[in-house]
């Protein structure tokens, strides 16, 4: 049987403070199938750049990933020991981060950190690996390869470093690439150029994508399916159309009622009240009870499952039609 | 695209890491007592430096002798060993030096010379820096270059090689033999020239972002005169850093004392500080004589290595932005 | 570039002429050039001719110029203890302060490096406890007296090393040197260790500092997702992010160490510059404290000059680095 690239199954982040253990995530499952893209969205806090963080072994100490699962490909990769870990890192997955301008080491030419990062994952001769580095900057869409090879990070504007970082990601064929706000922190005339280049290297090598964003716009234009993310767990899991156009979660539907479309049929966005409870504060039952305009007793008591509508997942009690047989 | 949905401000903070941070950044000035009760280590280095500063006080209560009477020093207790060694003797508890001195007298008094430049020293060097940093930030203009053009210059050389030419100017203006007091503020006056410039820089900084805001253009719009507003409403802002900076060069001014003195350009023999004695003491060195030059060496790094501690505790516990 | 270097060079030349008035108005007004010259039972008389003759009557700008043009020559005048010239005196001085400096700089930084990435790195091991404390306590000794405790222990108790002095040097045309011969090498272990200490425990506890801050930066991280190994990361990139500023002030701290010297020489009895000017301080030699002033400064600026000029060739940031570390 073929496995998805990426299966996460129940994980929990834990970070101790000293006062009290911080659960960063709490419970959270999903996949990502080959070539797929799957957009990981909610507020900052949500824990979402978390999860990519664990996905691939650098959530920071004292943080620790206190529980669950991580496969990739059919092999369990959080609990291999840091060695054979580090090995999975840039050759099998592939991250991005938020900052183009922070991401690269300011001292070295960005042919350097290429070559370096491609001879650490392939046998390939300095020659060989700087010919691959040169075809990787093409294919990221940096003119004049042969000569931007040469240059310091600092001499690239920041849309053109998101691009480098990119090519660093991918330059061992990654099967995964877990992209953390990869577009935040560029000029939104760059950002519709860099998520078109990370659909296109997804699609053309068949590399799953995580997408981690706050941006419902982004979601909407690059991913196939996408997760809902509210304090440390995942609130909807679906198809993206489906989840955009018909949020069942009361989050999701305050979160999709505050994106503006011209299709939508209400005149004025909706603003969801309160804010998300710190991971210190995390209320019993459901941590949206606080917010949400449907709670009722049950909310307030019992943390809801995922539970499947039609092609969608959500974690709400109002779904849950036959509370008994759960209860049981 | 759009960032609309998003129902509260994104803080891009990283999620992992933050939450200590926050914690240190909030113990401000008013929780310097509580930071204080809590780290072991500050309380006794406190200790210490008051102890330092009491036995200092009281130096001639507590002495058996006044070291420097001669009247008081028999040749026949020169060189007598500590008290718990073979060859100790009453009262001397820490031994004798060679003209009968007891140690431990001397030190009790050597203590309080130190601590005397050091205070004076740092009080000259803070008033300096603070009048000429007030004066630099507020006036502006030429007036903050000059100073500051200074500051940068000095900042290049050590303290100590400023104090010795300071030292050695002043010596050769008013002659070469010097009575006690006079060398004793020649020292002072050597010291405070030598350390202003970290308290001019930072009260001038203080004093440039005080100046921008509303409460002071308010003071000036009802006529009050500069110096007023200055010193009742900017100086204050500024305290907090000078405190670190002055506790910090503190021990930094008893170092630079007792080198000069070490070096033979600080204090003379009839009124030793710390490192006078320390002078004295490493010319028994060879002769077997140890404790002439240990005990003073020893209280004098204690005393050094207490206010380091106290320093960096308070700058640590006030987290100013300090270089 | 050659706008950064020029406009360096000229701050340089504005600390010179600073220093230059300073060293001036001492050489003019602290001390009396006229004594240089003369014996105490020189008559009144005399001593106008003479003042006359050296041009001290002239306007304070001409003698300002004068001491100028005399001092690019290294002519300092004539110390007022050994009735020699200045010049001949630094001359025969600087090679003994200068190999101190160097040798107790290169164990500063060799041993101020490698503890300094050692404590990053293991920041929780109980070594790394220790030598913090131990970093602390080594900032909190004066100088002098960790050369009196080393005199003690090697030279008195246990008659190792000798406690004075460069012991045997060896003539290369006017430079001394006592790095060729056993008993020089010898004489050189407790001054440069003592002189070296303080640097050392500045740049141990600096590397940590830095290295721990570059060890928190995003490319630091992202080279952890590119799956660099360990030794890649903390020995590459992130060591090399580390020196850049350490070396830096290593560099500019050679000409503390210069100065620093004075002590340890004194300790020491070591016959360098350092010692010159001690003696001069305790004599009132104006002559000799002005072309120290001048001397030490020329050898300050220089470095500091140096050290920028290398700095923009080591960083290719140039711009930001420079004005974060200025």
């Amino acid at each position: 049987m073929t496995h998805p690239v990426l299966s996460v199954r129940n994980l929990r982040v834990e970070f101790p403070t000293r006062r009290e253990l911080l659960h960063a995530i709490d419970g959270v499952s999903f996949d990502i199938a080959r070539g797929e893209v799957l957009g990981v969205v909610g507020e900052s806090g949500a824990g979402k750049s978390v999860t990519g963080l664990a996905v691939i072994g650098l959530i920071d100490p004292p943080g620790r990933i206190s529980g669950g699962e991580i496969w990739l490909s059919g092999m369990r990769i959080d609990n291999l020991p840091p060695e054979e870990l580090r090995r999975v890192r840039g050759k099998r997955i592939g991250m991005i981060f938020q900052d183009p301008l922070t991401s690269l080491n300011p001292l070295y030419r960005i042919g350097d950190q290429l070559v370096e990062t491609i001879r650490t994952h392939l046998p390939l001769s300095p020659a060989a690996a700087r010919k691959r580095a040169i075809d990787l900057l093409a294919e990221v869409g940096i003119p004049g390869p042969e000569k931007r090879i040469d240059a310091y990070p600092h001499e690239f504007s920041g849309g053109m470093r998101q691009r480098v970082v990119i090519a660093l990601a991918i330059c061992a064929e990654p099967e995964l690439i877990i992209a953390d706000e990869p577009t935040t922190a560029l000029d939104v005339s760059v950002q519709a150029q860099i998520i078109a280049l990370i659909k296109r290297l997804g699609r053309d090598h068949g590399t799953a994508v995580m997408l981690v964003t706050h941006d419902m716009g982004v979601i909407a234009e690059t991913s196939d399916r996408v997760a809902v993310m509210y304090s440390g767990r995942i609130a909807e899991i679906g198809p993206v159309r489906d989840v955009v156009q018909h949020p069942l979660h009361p989050y999701a539907k305050g979160l999709m009622g505050a994106i503006p479309t011209l299709a939508s049929e209400s005149t004025r966005l909706v603003q969801i009240p309160g804010s998300m409870p710190r991971l210190s504060a995390i209320p019993p039952g459901c941590a949206f009870n606080p917010r949400c305009d449907f709670a009722f007793e049950r909310c307030r008591v019992e943390r809801p499952e995922l539970i499947r509508q039609g092609t969608q997942d959500v974690a709400c009690h109002l779904y849950d039609r036959d509370s008994k047989e759960h209860a049981a | 695209m759009t960032d609309a949905f998003v129902p509260n401000a994104v803080d891009k903070e990283p999620l992992a890491g933050s939450w200590s941070d926050r914690v240190s950044a909030r113990v401000a000035a008013n929780d310097v007592f509580y930071a204080f009760r809590t780290s072991p280590l500050a309380i006794v280095a406190a200790a210490v430096v008051l102890t330092f500063f009491l036995l200092a006080l009281f130096a001639s209560q507590l002495a058996v002798q006044n070291p420097f009477d001669p009247a008081q020093l028999e040749l026949i207790n020169s060189r007598i060993a500590p008290l718990w060694t073979a060859d100790g003797q009453r009262p001397f508890l820490l031994g004798t030096d060679e003209q009968g001195r007891d140690l431990l007298s001397a030190i009790l008094y050597g203590l309080r010379v130190s601590l005397l430049v050091g205070v004076l020293g740092v009080g000259f060097a803070a008033t300096l820096g603070i009048v000429l940093g007030l004066i630099a930030g507020y006036v502006g203009g030429w007036i903050d270059s000059l100073i500051m053009r200074i500051a940068d210059v000095q900042l290049t050389f050590p303290a100590i090689l400023i104090a010795l030419l300071i030292d050695g100017v002043v010596k050769s203006a008013l002659g070469n033999k010097l009575d006690e007091r006079t060398m004793l503020a020649v020292l002072v006056f050597a010291i405070g020239l030598s350390f202003w410039v970290q308290y001019a820089r930072t009260v001038r900084g203080s004093v440039m972002v005080e100046k921008t805001k509303d409460y002071v253009a308010a003071a000036q719009l009802i006529g009050l005169p500069a110096h007023k507003i200055m010193l009742r409403h900017v100086l204050p802002n500024a305290m907090g850093p000078v405190l670190v900076i002055a506790t910090i060069n503190l021990a930094l001014a008893i170092i630079t004392e007792a080198t000069l003195s070490f070096l033979g350009s600080g204090m003379p023999d009839t009124m030793p500080s710390l490192g006078t004695l320390i002078r004295i003491g490493n010319n028994y060195l060879f002769s077997g004589e140890w404790w002439v030059v240990a005990f003073p060496g020893f209280a004098l790094a204690a005393l050094i290595l207490s206010i380091n501690l106290l320093g960096d505790w308070l700058r640590d516990a006030l987290n100013p932005r300090l270089r | 570039m050659l706008a950064f270097t020029l406009r360096r060079a000229l701050q340089a030349v504005g600390v010179m002429i600073a220093v230059g008035i300073i060293s001036f108005v001492m050489f003019r007004f602290a001390g009396d050039p006229v004594n240089q010259l003369v014996s105490i039972d020189t008559s009144a008389a005399q001593r106008a001719e003479i003042r006359k003759s050296l041009g001290l009557d002239d306007p304070v700008l001409v003698q300002f110029a004068r001491y100028f043009a005399d001092a690019a020559q290294f002519k300092f005048g004539v110390s007022y203890q050994f009735r020699q010239p200045v010049a001949q005196l630094l001359k025969e001085r600087m090679p003994a302060t200068l190999e101190l400096a160097s040798v107790a700089t290169v164990l500063a930084m060799t041993f101020g490096i490698m503890i300094g990435v050692y404590t990053a790195l293991r920041r929780n091991s109980w070594l790394a406890g220790v030598l913090q404390a131990i970093s602390l306590i080594g900032i909190s000794l004066p100088t002098f007296l960790i050369g009196i405790l080393l005199i003690y222990l090697f030279a008195v108790v246990l008659g190792w090393l000798p406690s004075f002095g460069r012991g045997d040097v060896v003539r290369i045309g006017w430079w001394t040197t006592g790095l060729l011969t056993v008993s020089g090498l010898k004489a050189l272990i407790m001054p440069s260790i003592t002189l070296g200490l303080f640097q050392m425990t500045l740049i141990m506890r600096l590397v940590r500092a830095e290295m721990l801050e570059v060890l928190r930066t995003d490319y630091i991280r992202f080279a952890r997702a590119r799956g660099l190994t360990t030794r890649a990361i903390h020995f590459g990139h992130a060591l090399k992010n580390t020196l850049v500023p350490v070396i830096t002030v290593a560099g500019l701290q050679f000409g503390s160490v210069i100065a620093f010297a004075i002590i340890t020489e004194t300790v020491f009895q070591w016959p360098g510059m350092g010692l010159l000017f001690v003696q001069a301080v305790q004599s009132v030699d104006i002559p000799i404290m002005a072309a120290y002033l001048l001397v030490v400064s020329l050898i300050f600026v220089t470095i500091n000059l140096v050290v920028d000029i290398l700095y923009t060739i080591v960083d290719p940031r140039l711009h930001h680095t420079i004005s974060r570390g200025a």
